[in-house]
């Protein structure tokens, strides 16, 4: 990559990670699966970079372990200035504040059982920001700004339909200000139309919040409006990256070619 | 061109709630050896509509009004008995999950096998043929006929399941969203196979997605959905590059272009139904 090393938020050299599977009629043999083959990533501040890739690419697995949701095997992730992969406790709870994560399904990734107030609220609460007073504006102020309205704080995730609980998901990463947030199929659960008003939603919320995206997904069309960057795995592996409009017009491996001409519509099946 | 199926002035609601139309005075028509999709998000009664054709509405639904004319019948009041006479002999099925769809503890040949043993009354080594040439055909290796669903991939699965759909040779073949949990290489080449049975077969197809890219691949005809009402249906050229409708026109500008030439607009209602913008 020639871009300056300054102008970027986010670096990722050489991440491996492996998963141990059962294998065999009875489970008593081991399968090893490589889940991230030494892949790196450089995230442009202010940019998208989106991770695409089919199922079992990888993809899900670099997003958790970019945010050390889970331990990565070897590698470094480098955010301001900080590995991530070598801090622990207290330390990489410090920098989480920076780094959130938007999940594909918000139906599973909201809390039934909590209030609109206290899901968009608890990072405030785990990160000590302000007093009870200060969070509830806060919180106020992000419900507003991603479409809701203050009358929903006292509302369960069920009283809402999937395109608002994706606001209410959009708002609880957003109410610590982050710097990086990373976007687990954000979109991919909801009808057209909805997914519509998120991805142009997600692309204000980042000019107004200065934010970089990382945008994890598996549909091309998509990506080619909400990322600046992409990076395309296959079996762990990133086989290819770039600007996204350079990738989309010549692709330089015959995996991404495919990918691409099996976007629906793109093509007549008699071609 | 032959018609195969009529659909008139279709309408469902909730046996407990008949004032709550989920599926308002519906009509369309498909021709043998055609594709027609139905198009519309979630809610739309795209899946109902198509339940309906197959009798399989649950006991919680009622078909208030309307008639479904298959080959000539009105079959629409038909019992259970006289529609599993038709159901997997002359009417095709293939779902969204084919994990959920396929029995985990049988062989996917003995799955393929039971609707031509109980339609056709095929056994024994004529039997193990034809469900090897359907295998062959769906491009599954005959020999995988001894293995389990949970040995085979989602987009094998996806075949087996279309090898059951074809096996009597229907005269339809209903899909419901038959591609949508596959990723998008796989979902390309299951879309050319349908394509090309429907085309060998002189079969017709009712085509139900939420997407207007597999509609421009696959459909020949088009219905839109919106709330239970088709807003807008014809010939897929005319309906995608000419969109009629409000929103028709609306939702196929919330679908984003390959090219990323096209800016995203998200649906305004205020404008759907006033006809004024908000």
């Amino acid at each position: 990559m020639s871009m300056a090393p300054d102008k970027h938020i986010l670096l990722a050299r050489g991440l491996n990670k492996t998963y141990s599977q059962r294998s065999g009629r009875f489970g008593f043999g081991t399968n090893k699966v490589k889940a991230l083959d030494d892949v790196s990533i450089a995230l442009r501040a202010g940019s998208t970079l989106a991770v695409v890739g089919e199922s079992g690419s990888g993809k899900s697995t670099l997003a958790r372990c970019l945010l050390q949701l889970q331990p990565l095997d070897s590698g470094e992730v480098m955010f301001q200035g900080n590995n991530l992969a070598s801090l622990s406790g207290h330390a990489l709870r410090q920098e989480r504040r920076h780094l959130q994560m938007i999940f594909q399904d918000p139906f599973a990734s909201l809390n039934p059982r909590m209030k609109v107030r206290d899901i968009v609220g608890e990072g405030l609460l785990i990160h000590e920001i302000g007093n009870p007073r200060e969070q509830l504006e806060k919180v106020s102020r992000i419900l507003e700004r991603v479409g809701l309205s203050a009358g929903d704080l006292n509302k369960y995730p069920h009283e809402f339909s999937g395109g608002q609980r994706q606001r209410i998901g959009i708002a609880r990463a957003l109410v610590l200000e982050p710097k990086v947030v990373v976007c687990d199929e954000p979109v991919s659960a909801l009808d057209v139309s909805i997914q519509a008003q998120i991805l142009l939603l997600l692309k204000s919320l980042q000019q107004e919040m200065a934010l970089s995206y990382i945008f994890i997904s598996h549909d091309l069309r998509v990506v080619r409006h909400i990322a600046d960057d992409i990076a395309v795995m296959h079996k762990g592996r990133i086989v290819e990256q770039g600007k996204v409009a350079e990738v989309y017009a010549a692709p330089n491996q015959d995996y991404t070619r495919n990918l691409l001409n099996s976007i629906p519509g793109r093509k007549s099946l008699a071609a | 061109m032959t018609e195969l199926l009529r659909i008139e002035n279709l309408t469902i609601a909730p046996v407990s709630a008949p004032e709550q139309l989920l599926v308002k005075h519906v009509s369309f028509a498909l021709e043998s050896g055609k594709t027609t999709c139905i198009v519309g998000e979630s809610g739309s009664g795209k899946s109902l509509t198509a339940l309906a054709v197959m009798g399989l509405l649950s006991d919680q639904l009622q078909r208030q009004s309307g008639s479904i004319i298959f080959q000539g019948k009105d079959i629409a009041g038909w019992n259970n008995q006289q529609l599993r006479k038709i159901r997997g002999k002359q009417i095709g099925m293939i779902f969204q999950e084919p994990m959920t769809s396929l029995n985990p503890v049988l062989t996917v040949g003995y799955q393929i096998g039971e609707s031509l043993t109980e339609h056709l009354g095929l056994k024994g080594a004529v039997l193990k043929a034809k469900v090897a040439s359907l295998l062959q055909q769906v491009g599954i290796p005959p020999e995988r006929a001894n293995s389990y669903p949970d040995e085979l991939s989602g987009g094998q699965r996806q075949r087996v399941m279309i090898a059951m759909s074809i096996a009597c040779e229907p005269a339809m073949l209903i899909a419901d969203e038959p591609t949508t949990a596959l990723d998008v290489t796989v979902q390309a080449q299951i879309l050319k196979l349908l394509d090309e049975l429907k085309s060998r077969m002189q079969m017709g197809m009712l085509f139900i997605t939420h997407d207007f890219g597999v509609v421009a691949d696959i459909a020949d005809n088009v219905v839109v959905m919106f709330r239970g009402e088709v807003v807008e249906s014809g010939p897929v050229n005319q309906v995608l590059s000419h969109p009629q409708h409000p929103y028709t026109k609306a939702l196929l500008d919330c679908v984003p272009d390959a090219e990323g030439l096209k800016p995203l607009k998200p649906i305004d209602y205020a404008w759907l139904k006033t006809g004024v913008a908000a």
